[in-house]
């Protein structure tokens, strides 16, 4: 198989670690060589932040480069917006619709740009917006952000609920495991 | 046996395990952090953060001097503070087995420069090894000690951000227990007094041939032949992204061991194949060896010297076919790491900015005071360079300076390489103004503990350096702690203790507020009735805080009820929820 990519992007405190962790235990347990590739260090306070997830039958790079992305996965909107160049032509964008303004807009020097999804689909990419921080909340922390958007994204995959669901039992602690399935669920249904 | 997915950081560790490695002493840096966390895991590892790498490497020399497999982490530039052992343990050998990563940056992810470590392996003449993904993390962890006991040197092992930080498939082994070697008294090896070190020196000359010779026929460095009408010379990620691009296209030596190099082996493939190209981040290390060999080859004329490679530089320095995405038209505005909504470092560095003061600073998460709307920082150089450079500079200037200028520094920074600055300041005497930013953690490279902490790697109860008792004894009479959540007291310690004719160190207290023992406060909210829309709160620049239909307005999923823009507010705007 042709390796795949996956970027999962936001910002830093957002919680990919988690969603990138997720993913990977899921593509391992499927067979897949997996490579998945992550920001530490000082990137993490609040910058822009992405996570390269890659699979297939030999995965050789760490990263994603421009116009190779089969899906961009992103925490905000903004975010989204500046990694759209990663993806492929026919590639697929699942945004949450959160907004977090960056400091130059907090100072003043910039604004937030508006109308960023329908700018993303004039470029021609195909957008899956929605949000992603209401469903967190209705399934009971705004912190299940992460496993809302990974739920959304189990549908671009011919992945089993079973085997997403097993993932997420590795990968969470269990006193967290109903909200997460809650989220996980809140997220795929459309 | 088991496969899993593991950070190369982490595969490193297990190689550690698994190698039956018995001391790990480090110093926390990006990208090297998490192996010694996840070697902490094991308890068969005694694991230590040290306060400096220099500590951490002679620690680690200590341990193989015992007759222990020993380790110790850092990353590039905690080498340039431990490069002083390094280069006498390599005279000296090692008993049992000692193994050094070094993690290199290139890209500056979280570095203050992008130097390449391979030059330090060649100076000090020691072997250095080079996985390129989290397998090769384990397995050559296991090899590097077999290398070093076998040719009696410390072995480094050199990671980058990309092998260091991404995960992909290990196996997992047993671990092995190798015996432990008895310690001999040999003052000829181990005491490097000019008589023994000059008899030390052709042998480790010797080695070093010794260990060209393995670097020909060794597994380590290996021959992928492709297509014969170009030949790679490449290593690490580099490897990865040649391999992406062409398969099996092209023929490939990838080298293992980037220090010694090769000599037939190298002159061997070039015969192969029509042209010779080195793919190598950084430095053209490599490619310099071939030109030494008199080979004719391509390297840095095709690639950069500054940041890190990708696939798509690799594909397009080589004339292989691109795709490249479809970007948004229009600028959209950067997103830099920030400090953290009530981060106990704003209250200070606003005092600092609101005062105009010469900031010079260090290496930390306060090095993000730099940034506007704060823009409290002048300098950022290395680790301890505030205080000591503090201190030239106010030689320089005289009084004109010490009433305005202060140096910055954090907790963990102040025991790595502070304290001698601090030394300086008062046997040399200027009248400087010294800031420990205690924040009771080292934070930027993820809560590690420290010295001033009062826990040690585990998390178990330790022995506390007593910050106040400390600056004392190293001659400042005048030490003062102040809160930096409390705006008055702040401005009250800069101006006294600037204005004072003798040094002085301010302790400014309050720990991270990302520690989780650390309780956040209900968050605050904007009273619109009350806001006049000045925006001095924006001077802060809390990610919390924000113009909303012209009101300022706040997150209350970000801020942690710090008061530190209550305080700022003249209209009383900044109102609690706690009910």
């Amino acid at each position: 198989m042709e390796t795949k990519n996956i970027m999962i992007v936001g910002v830093g405190g957002q919680g990919s670690l988690l969603a990138s962790k997720l993913l990977g235990r899921l593509l391992m347990d499927q067979g897949y060589d997996v490579k998945v590739s992550e920001v530490h260090g000082m990137s993490q306070r609040g910058g822009s932040v992405v996570t390269y997830v890659r699979y297939g039958d030999k995965v050789y790079s760490p990263v994603i480069d421009k116009g190779q992305a089969d899906a961009i996965v992103s925490f905000e909107l903004l975010e989204a917006a500046r990694w759209t160049e990663y993806l492929k032509k026919d590639g697929q964008i699942i945004v949450n619709t959160q907004q977090i303004d960056p400091m130059p807009v907090i100072t003043g020097a910039a604004s937030y740009p508006e109308d960023l999804v329908a700018k993303m689909q004039a470029s021609g990419h195909k957008v899956d917006a929605f949000d992603a921080l209401s469903l967190a909340n209705e399934a009971g922390s705004s912190k299940a952000v992460n496993i809302v958007l990974m739920g959304r994204l189990s549908h671009y995959f011919d992945i089993s609920d079973e085997a997403w669901l097993s993932a997420l039992e590795a990968c969470v602690p269990p006193k967290f495991l109903e909200l997460n399935k809650k989220a996980f669920a809140l997220g795929k249904a459309l | 046996m088991k496969k899993t997915l593991m950070l190369g950081n982490q595969a490193v560790a297990r190689g550690l395990y698994e190698a039956g490695c018995c001391v790990a002493s480090s110093y926390p840096g990006t990208p090297s952090t998490e192996i010694t966390e996840f070697a902490a895991t094991y308890d068969d590892i005694a694991c230590e953060w040290a306060p400096n790498e220099k500590v951490a490497m002679e620690a680690a020399f200590g341990a193989c001097l015992g007759g222990k497999r020993s380790f110790c982490a850092m990353k590039h530039v905690g080498l340039n503070v431990a490069a002083d052992p390094l280069f006498t343990i390599s005279y000296t050998g090692v008993n049992a087995g000692m193994v050094i990563v070094v993690a290199d940056d290139a890209g500056m992810h979280s570095s203050q420069n992008e130097q390449d470590s391979r030059h330090y392996a060649a100076s000090a003449k020691v072997p250095m090894l080079e996985p390129s993904d989290s397998a090769e993390c384990l397995e050559f962890v296991k090899r590097a000690y077999e290398i070093s006991e076998r040719f009696d040197t410390p072995v480094i092992l050199k990671m980058c951000t990309r092998v260091a930080h991404s995960q992909s498939l290990v196996e997992l082994s047993d671990r092995v227990e190798p015996e432990a070697k008895p310690y001999e008294k040999n003052p000829a090896k181990y005491i490097m007094m000019p008589g023994f070190a000059k008899k030390r020196h052709p042998i480790v000359e010797q080695r070093t041939l010794d260990l060209i010779a393995f670097a020909e026929t060794d597994s380590i460095n290996r021959v992928e032949m492709g297509g014969t009408s170009l030949g790679i010379i490449t290593s690490s990620t580099s490897y990865q992204y040649v391999k992406e691009v062409f398969g099996d296209s092209v023929s490939v030596l990838k080298l293992g061991m980037v220090h010694p190099l090769p000599v037939d082996l190298i002159k061997d493939f070039a015969a192969k194949v029509d042209r010779l190209v080195v793919v190598e981040e950084l430095d053209d290390v490599i490619e310099t060896h071939c030109r030494k060999l008199g080979l004719a080859v391509e390297g840095k004329s095709l690639f950069p010297v500054i940041g890190e490679f990708s696939q798509n530089l690799v594909a397009s320095a080589l004339g292989a076919d691109v795709n490249g995405g479809t970007a948004l038209s229009e600028e959209l505005p950067v997103r830099p790491p920030v400090m953290c909504a009530g981060c106990p470092h704003r209250g200070l560095f606003y005092t600092l900015a609101k005062n105009k003061i010469t900031v010079l600073g260090d290496i930390g998460c306060y090095t993000l005071g730099a940034q506007a709307p704060l823009c409290a920082m002048d300098t950022t150089i290395c680790m301890g360079a505030s205080i000591s450079g503090l201190h030239g500079f106010n030689k320089a200037r005289g009084e004109e300076s010490e009433s305005k200028t202060v140096g910055v520094i954090g907790d963990s920074t102040f025991m790595h390489s502070g304290m001698t600055g601090l030394v300086n300041v008062s046997y040399n005497a200027t009248n400087s103004t010294v800031i420990i930013l205690d924040n009771s953690i080292t934070g930027m490279t993820g809560h590690q503990q420290n010295p001033t902490t009062g826990y040690n790697i585990k998390g178990d109860p330790a022995a506390k350096v007593d910050l106040e008792a400390l600056c004392r004894a190293l001659g400042i009479q005048r030490v003062r702690v102040v809160d930096p959540y409390d705006l008055a007291a702040c401005d009250a310690a800069v101006k006294e203790e600037l204005a004072v004719k003798e040094p002085s160190v301010i302790i400014s207290r309050r720990p991270c507020v990302l520690l989780k023992n650390v309780k956040a406060n209900p968050p605050l909210t904007v009273n619109p009735d009350k806001c006049r829309a000045c925006k001095k709160c924006m001077k802060l620049g809390c990610p919390a805080i924000s113009m909303k239909n012209g009101k300022a307005s706040v997150d209350p999923t970000l801020c942690v009820g710090c008061d530190v823009c209550k305080q700022l507010c003249a209209f009383d705007a900044f109102e609690s929820t706690a009910k």
